[in-house]
């Protein structure tokens, strides 16, 4: 055994390349067959790309780190799927890049809160968490609310989307900054018929009560409020959850 | 069976052998860059930790909230005091064990040095300014990951280079630990942060990976943080390190082999475990258990291996408080690593995750293990470097060590006292059936240790600053070194 081990001892070369091979190996098996079986990302009726706004939002969510204290992933127990909804599916994240599925409940699991509050609600909350929920160590986010979002580069954030895989059409880019508009209520006499179109189940609004601002914090709720909402559960067949 | 301890000892009087001086500038800049370092990360903790049960420290402004704080705390405790100490150790070994200068001069050793730091600076204060990708101990963005890329495959030059022009016929073992370490880091760091950006002059891009691909491969190089860069590389650190400050070989030759292949081929495996009962495949989470509780059995032999070369010179741990770090850095990594296989078998892991258990077991790791034995090694190097006798007071060893290991006892005592309680609450039904407990309920009940936690912060903190006033005395007014220099020292003059 020592004899052979010496050749390696003796020679940089072989041992960063048996080193390297080494390491490899994990890793090869564990994370393609996710790209190659189809089975992984289960067939679901419901999901589509973000809207620019909801995409906005998003960005404003991994920028202040709610991912430190917030997961998105709802595990296959009986208390989580009573706390917080049906568990979570490999297809709710299938556009998100990168995943948002956290790792620590400092705060509650946010993968199903959409819908849960008011708009109302979640601007109140991010100003000062504790004037609605006494207990709560989560920090306040008063500047949000203050601090005007930048839109005008959506389209250049759908095109970063499409190249990574997210199946933004030409029209969805060309409208991004009109949708930003049309879907923070911006533009009262606007077609919101066709960012319906574009996007289903968008959730349209003036989140945070000022028309004519759009602010980070209509962002970041218009983002809060798809959260586990696309996914149509109530006519889905348990075989297609299979992996 | 037993290897020789370090090239310059066997060779010491091996005859006229011309000897280059080896270069330790930059092994001082970057032992000084480690403590400066430890000290911002151990105060960025100790705030985080306050946070935690003052909230009103967040200041509810957009730069000292939590969300962003806690990226900080983590990068510097990882990679700007865990990297200076690796890259910093690792230079100084590398000479020393293969009897040469590095490889491409001090311009290149420079380079790694400055070029390191600018990458914590760039990574560090675009946190604060909420410049992040989003994925756990990979927040840099692209712009700071390639000009890391660049410094590393310097890093891998200078390092890989010594080792070839080396004078010693054998690489000695912390060097294997060391070059998987450099690899292994280049490899897990390429590919996890392959990304789109919006535009190339500005910050934001998005990843190339989606939803359960992307977890998967963030927990694979997530996971392999901690297997390569907290693991590997202080391991060579511990090969290096104990058997020259203990006076003794290390314990086993053939043991060091099986450990160190074991351990590499199984570490990346182990990344799943993170993604227990979630949307990840369950053929992906089993393999990553089996694999976590095997990974085990090198982890033990490491252990081993590391405590048993004080065979002979016990007495030493009673009379050498810097050797005493080092040793007690490895029974951390003993009791860490049969944790981490407890807490990766998914019956526990369904109770552990998303608590502060998991945060416990990271600091039994992070302060116990990675810190301790970089105290050991730096306690050792200080004087060495800086051409002292002994380093100035061993009083204040003592009282860092024993202060720090208070801290480290109340820090991870009170996570897991919180994690396994907050597990149980989630989970508790009462006797209708309905789920016992709010959300808010359970965060409410963890106030108390979260303050307990930061009282061992705090400690652990004041035992780095002893330690860093210990040394500043040292160089400033420690007793120079004898005339019986060895000769590898005198040569470096």
């Amino acid at each position: 055994m020592k004899l052979s081990h010496a050749i390696i001892e003796k020679n940089v070369l072989l041992l960063a390349v048996l080193s390297l091979i080494t390491v490899s190996i994990g890793g090869l098996v564990q994370i393609v067959p996710l790209f190659t079986i189809e089975t992984t990302i289960e067939r679901v009726e419901g999901m589509r790309p973000y809207t620019p706004l909801e995409l906005a939002g998003r960005n404003i969510y991994i920028r202040e780190g709610c991912y430190t204290c917030h997961s998105q992933q709802v595990r296959t127990f009986r208390d989580e799927v009573e706390r917080y909804g049906h568990y979570s599916l490999a297809a709710e994240s299938m556009y998100d890049h990168p995943f948002q599925w956290g790792s620590k409940r400092t705060g509650p699991d946010l993968a199903r809160v959409g819908g849960k509050y008011s708009n109302d609600w979640h601007v109140a909350h991010m100003i000062n968490p504790r004037a609605l929920v006494p207990e709560s160590i989560m920090p306040g986010y008063p500047f949000l609310a203050r601090k005007a979002l930048r839109f005008d580069d959506m389209g250049a954030h759908l095109k970063a989307n499409r190249a990574v895989g997210v199946p933004y059409t030409d029209e969805q880019i060309e409208q991004a900054v009109l949708d930003v508009r049309l879907q923070a209520g911006a533009l009262p006499d606007g077609d919101t018929e066709a960012l319906l179109a574009r996007y289903p189940k968008a959730v349209l609004g003036d989140f945070d009560g000022d028309p004519n601002f759009v602010s980070e914090m209509d962002a970041l709720v218009a983002y809060l409020q798809v959260l586990g909402t696309l996914v149509d559960f109530s006519n889905l067949n348990p075989e297609d959850l299979k992996q | 069976m037993s290897i020789a301890l370090t090239g310059e000892q066997s060779h010491a009087t091996a005859g006229p052998v011309v000897q280059e001086a080896y270069y330790e500038d930059v092994v001082r800049a970057f032992i000084i860059a480690a403590m400066f370092w430890g000290v911002a990360a151990f105060l960025v903790g100790v705030v985080i930790a306050l946070q935690l049960a003052f909230p009103v420290l967040n200041l509810d402004l957009e730069w000292t909230t939590f969300g962003r704080l806690r990226p900080l705390h983590t990068s510097a405790a990882i990679f700007a005091f865990g990297g200076s100490a690796l890259i910093g150790s690792s230079l100084y070994v590398v000479q020393r064990t293969c009897r040469a200068p590095l490889f491409g001069g001090p311009e290149l050793a420079w380079f790694v040095f400055f070029g390191y730091q600018l990458f914590i600076v760039l990574a560090a204060t675009g946190y604060l300014l909420g410049i992040t990708q989003g994925k756990e101990y990979a927040e840099p963005e692209w712009y700071v990951d390639l000009w890391l890329t660049i410094v590393w495959v310097v890093y891998l030059v200078v390092f890989a280079g010594t080792l070839f022009k080396r004078r010693e016929p054998h690489i000695y073992v912390a060097n294997w630990f060391y070059l998987a370490f450099i690899i292994t880091i280049a490899m897990l760091h390429i590919v996890n942060n392959l990304t789109v950006p919006v535009s190339f002059v500005g910050t934001k891009s998005y990843v190339a990976w989606a939803g359960v691909q992307d977890a998967m491969i963030q927990w694979w190089y997530g996971h392999n943080a901690v297997g390569f860069f907290l693991t590997a590389g202080f391991l060579g650190m511990m090969y290096y390190f104990i058997p020259k400050r203990a006076g003794r070989p290390i314990y086993s030759y053939r043991l060091s082999i099986v450990h160190f292949w074991a351990l590499i081929f199984l570490y990346i495996w182990a990344g799943p475990h993170h993604l227990h009962y979630t949307a990840l495949p369950d053929w992906t989470q089993t393999l990553g258990m089996v694999f976590s509780v095997i990974l085990w059995m090198p982890s033990w032999g490491g252990m081993i291996n590391g405590i048993m070369t004080l065979s002979g010179a016990w007495d030493k741990l009673r009379t050498d408080p810097g050797l005493r770090f080092s040793v007690t850095a490895v029974a951390f990594y003993g009791m860490s690593t049969f944790e981490g296989p407890v807490m990766s078998i998914k019956a526990v892991n369904a109770l552990s995750h998303y608590t502060d258990w998991t945060i416990g077991h990271v600091h039994s790791g992070a302060l116990g293990w990675v810190a301790f034995i970089s105290f050991g090694m730096i306690y050792y190097l200080v004087p060495v470097l800086w051409r002292k006798k002994e380093v100035w007071s061993q009083a204040l060893i003592e009282w860092h060590y024993w202060i720090a290991t208070l801290g480290i006892v109340l820090y991870i005592t009170a996570m897991w006292v919180s994690g396994i309680m907050q597990g149980l609450m989630w989970r508790a039904y009462d006797e209708f059936g309905f789920l016992q407990y709010s959300f808010v309920e359970t965060v409410a009940a963890m106030h108390p240790y979260y303050v307990i936690r930061a009282l061992g912060g705090v400690l652990f903190l004041t035992g780095a600053l002893i330690m860093v006033y210990n040394l500043y005395r040292t160089v400033k007014s420690g007793v120079p070194e004898q005339a019986a220099l060895p000769a590898a020292a005198a040569a470096a003059e």
